[in-house]
């Protein structure tokens, strides 16, 4: 009967943690709608989150989009299709690529940073030291970065979509010879209103996904330098997972 | 002005506070003193709300800070000063945004008079000329000069002082518990003070409280402790390392 013990605790002890871990956002947007507001904080937050993130975005973008180009070209030609190079490295960067690949990239750039940030805060009693000034830390600190994810996700997507748009044109295009006229001509016609909109949609979604797991992580995390690296790796891990998970879900609820 | 009354605190199931009550009057400066992990730290942040009891209440001005939430638990807390041992100092900030954080968020006062008032706290701390400094380039007794100036610019009525000597050498030790004195004198605020400096904690303090093994050992005027026929008591306040007391 033991085991049955130990199940029941474990159980009790992730539906205890998953409850914590909704009341925190819950909490969060809660004070994300009423004032006082912190713009000048959220401002900070978009700064770091986003426009510090922009290099990396640019990079991966590029090369993501120069191998779907180099790929989808020699697929493509198979077939005789290679007109349809623009559609296919549009769409695929467009509704997938492009939103799950720059939250991954922003969760290991400043996913990471959030949550060491946090649990350093938390650790060295800077958040108790808020709390006793008679104020409420998650206006300082939780809901400029969750408002700043909202932002700057989306952004951040659009950023890795032309450049990867254009990476994939300069394989397919330049080197391997498909025209300009075809390859954005096409992409025209393919490409509709909707699915830039599905990325939008898994952009903002990823964006609050992210700084809700980062911050949470390093709001709960544990004493001392052990502490805070277990965090900011949990956050990591969980945060990369959520995204999969959450971009199937998305995707099969968006078709 | 505080009254703890039988306070329970167990940590995963080993308690650290076994029944602690006592009282500290308007104006009166309580030390509290005891060998490290004995739980004065705890008892400080349950008289800030920071932790719950599992049994007992801890009244502040005959309200229990134990059922407080939201606006009235803010307005409670901001009435307090609290020195951290590792003092919390915003790493991110200078030693004058530190100072003007609670200011800047808690009132409506125009910059310049935030600035006069943090100047003039920071004058009477000793560190005038530092507040463009970040808090990693100051030493131990000036970050705590600077969580000290930043704990008081609220006016507070109460004043917390977690160990605020520890990790400072004896001369700067001495300087920063000659300034508590002072701005006591000055300010009137009710105090405890968690300390290991014994000599000069003796001279301070209107009463002093032991804690040993989460109970309450004993508690009266510096002069009575002194004269306690407690050997655990004595024992401590020699420093002996022979008696009822094991240290690991």
């Amino acid at each position: 009967m033991n085991w049955i013990n130990q199940l029941g605790a474990f159980t009790i002890f992730y539906i205890e943690r998953m409850g914590r871990m909704g009341l925190f956002l819950v909490k969060a947007f809660l004070c994300a709608v009423t004032p006082p507001f912190k713009s000048s904080w959220v401002l900070k937050q978009v700064w770091f989150i986003g426009s510090q993130s922009t290099l990396v975005i640019f990079l991966t973008g590029a090369f993501s989009g120069m191998v779907l180009g180099l790929h989808g070209f020699y697929t493509l030609n198979r077939f005789g299709s290679v007109a349809l190079l623009g559609p296919m490295v549009a769409l695929s960067l467009i509704k997938e690529l492009g939103p799950v690949l720059s939250a991954l990239m922003v969760t290991g750039r400043a996913g990471s940073a959030i949550t060491a940030e946090i649990g350093i805060m938390r650790t060295t009693e800077q958040i108790d030291a808020i709390e006793l000034m008679g104020l409420n830390p998650f206006r300082y600190l939780i809901v400029p970065k969750l408002i700043a994810g909202i932002i700057a996700l989306p952004l951040l997507t659009a950023i890795f979509n032309v450049v990867g748009i254009f990476g994939g044109y300069i394989i397919g295009g330049k080197l391997l010879g498909v025209g300009e006229g075809t390859y954005f001509g096409e992409m025209t016609a393919y490409v509709k209103i909707q699915d830039v909109l599905e990325g939008i949609y898994k952009s903002l979604s990823f964006g609050i996904l992210i700084t809700w797991v980062c911050c949470y992580k390093g709001y709960y995390a544990g004493y001392g330098a052990e502490g805070v690296s277990k965090a900011t790796t949990q956050a990591v891990v969980l945060s990369s997972v959520l995204i999969l998970f959450w971009d199937y879900i998305m995707t099969s609820l968006l078709f | 002005m505080i009254q703890l009354d039988n306070v329970y605190k167990s940590f995963n199931g080993v308690p650290v506070l076994r029944g602690i009550s006592f009282q500290v009057q308007k104006g009166e400066i309580l030390a509290l003193i005891g060998g490290s992990g004995q739980g004065k730290s705890v008892i400080l942040k349950h008289i800030v709300g920071l932790m719950k009891p599992d049994q007992g209440h801890v009244f502040i001005e005959g309200k229990d800070i134990c059922h407080l939430k939201g606006k009235p638990l803010e307005e409670i807390r901001s009435r307090i000063g609290f020195l951290f041992q590792s003092n919390a100092l915003f790493t991110s900030f200078t030693v004058y945004e530190n100072v003007a954080f609670p200011l800047r968020e808690k009132t409506h006062l125009p910059e310049e008079e935030i600035r006069k008032r943090v100047m003039d706290q920071l004058e009477q701390v000793g560190l005038s000329g530092a507040e463009n400094k970040y808090p990693a380039e100051l030493s131990g007794g000036m970050m705590k000069r600077t969580a000290f100036a930043r704990a008081l610019i609220q006016n507070p009525e109460i004043m917390l002082f977690d160990e605020p000597t520890t990790g400072l050498d004896p001369i700067i030790a001495r300087t920063i518990l000659d300034l508590i004195h002072s701005l006591h004198s000055r300010l009137g605020f009710t105090a405890i003070i968690v300390s290991h400096e014994l000599s000069r904690i003796f001279q301070i303090a209107h009463r002093v409280a032991m804690i040993h093994e989460g109970i309450l050992q004993t508690i009266g005027t510096p002069d009575e402790i002194l004269k306690s026929k407690d050997p655990v008591v004595r024992q401590f306040i020699r420093g002996a390392s022979e008696g009822p007391m094991t240290f690991y």
